[in-house]
């Protein structure tokens, strides 16, 4: 492990293997709070949090509980039940300690539970091998890939409520036709791969 | 009960993907080829059926405040039955799906189903939801990956018909590779449910015509 190869790591996970616009995870939050610039950022920051913080634990969980007692069949049921306790634990630790980010984040924390993204990068983590480090880092860019992805689609869609659309396009096809057509922008960070 | 009504529901006037715009990421993520949708397709149907069975069987003895995660247990270990099985007896289709196979239990489409529907009714009214609601999803699916595997690379049916190599329509170097590509999935998802919100509309102008 180098420097070169975990910048590689954030490089991939934040342009060039989005987790939004290429691996289409985290899709479900990404459309559904996206309306307003403001909770795009909320939640874009709070998913980071949570991505980061699972991939550390899951990747301990499975290295020091599943490998050793031979438990790997387990893993999906236990990598969520590791999230969910994460978020509920996050989620009393900041109402107890930090109770402005605590109503900043307010409702999304929760949602995050059921985000493909956080257990997408739990289970990515274990399939590319990574080690504790990598897996850290793959966690929080790709957080950070999110942020970014979200915060983008969040100011696009404030526009397009001005703009006029066929009638039956109106709503949620449009931002999918502008989400695509981010992912489209996002291909051409692809070139990048060969570097590093 | 309604099984009929149910039907309706769950294929059309409230399809998980087009109406309810639940479980969109597997939705986009793994339509690129026939046979990767339908395999998709029927381990949601199949996990969604089982879950409401369990969920509603056991939603009486439940406390409120732990529903969720009671909820994402038995999905989650459903989840992992069909996991293993796949591993097992269908390796290719596994490797295909990746990791959108264990990603089910996050599906919002299962999670949506047991909050929305099981924790409210009897055993074999959420055993026929689960069906006709993993059936409109199926469908949903099947239809997107024959468009884009036409559309983009010409083939229909690649893994399930004609001994796995399903049949070239038109050669490959003409098919519109962008479908075949992630943005293919946000758009080709994007005109189904326009077309699906034109046909809803309509029909309701038609129906209010025929009342006045």
């Amino acid at each position: 492990m180098s420097v070169t190869s975990l910048l590689s790591i954030s490089l991939g996970a934040i342009l060039v293997n989005n987790f939004i616009f290429s691996q289409f995870l985290g899709c479900c939050p990404f459309l559904g709070v996206s309306k307003k610039l403001d909770t795009a950022v909320g939640m874009g920051v709070a998913v980071t949090f949570v991505m980061g913080l699972a991939s550390a634990i899951t990747w301990l969980v499975n290295q020091y509980i599943l490998i050793r007692f031979n438990l790997l069949y387990m893993q999906t049921v236990v990598f969520i039940l590791v999230i969910a306790a994460l978020v509920q634990f996050i989620e009393m630790f900041l109402q107890k300690s930090m109770p402005t980010l605590y109503t900043a984040l307010g409702i999304y924390l929760p949602l995050i539970t059921t985000n493909c993204a956080v257990l997408g990068v739990a289970l990515l983590n274990i399939q590319s091998n990574y080690n504790f480090i990598e897996s850290v880092v793959y966690g929080i860019t790709g957080g950070l890939g999110f942020l970014l992805a979200i915060v983008l689609f969040a100011s696009v869609r404030e526009r397009n409520v001005f703009a006029e659309c066929p009638k039956c396009f109106e709503g949620f096809p449009i931002a999918l036709i502008t989400a695509g057509l981010m992912a489209l922008s996002f291909m051409g960070f692809s070139g990048l791969s060969a570097w590093g | 009960m309604n099984i009929g009504r149910q039907f309706k529901e769950g294929l059309v006037t409230n399809n998980p993907v087009l109406v309810q715009l639940l479980g969109m990421c597997s939705t986009m993520a793994i339509t690129t080829s026939f046979f990767n949708g339908l395999g998709m397709g029927l381990s949601v149907l199949i996990i969604l059926t089982l879950s409401n069975i369990i969920i509603s069987a056991i939603r009486k003895i439940v406390p409120d405040k732990i529903r969720i995660a009671m909820f994402i247990v038995v999905i989650a270990c459903f989840v992992t039955c069909v996991d293993l099985s796949l591993q097992a007896f269908v390796p290719d289709l596994s490797k295909a799906l990746g990791v959108f196979l264990p990603l089910i239990v996050v599906n919002c489409i299962i999670l949506g189903r047991a909050e929305a529907f099981c924790y409210k009714n009897g055993v074999l009214a959420s055993a026929f939801d689960g069906i006709f609601q993993g059936l409109g999803y199926t469908v949903v699916l099947l239809v997107m990956s024959v468009i884009r595997e036409f559309l983009g690379s010409g083939a229909f049916g690649g893994g399930v018909f004609n001994g796995g190599k399903g049949f070239q329509i038109f050669p490959e170097q003409f098919g519109a590779k962008i479908l075949t590509m992630p943005v293919g999935g946000f758009l080709c998802l994007a005109c189904l449910i326009a077309a699906m919100q034109w046909a809803l509309t309509k029909t309701k102008n038609k129906k209010e015509e025929s009342k006045s």
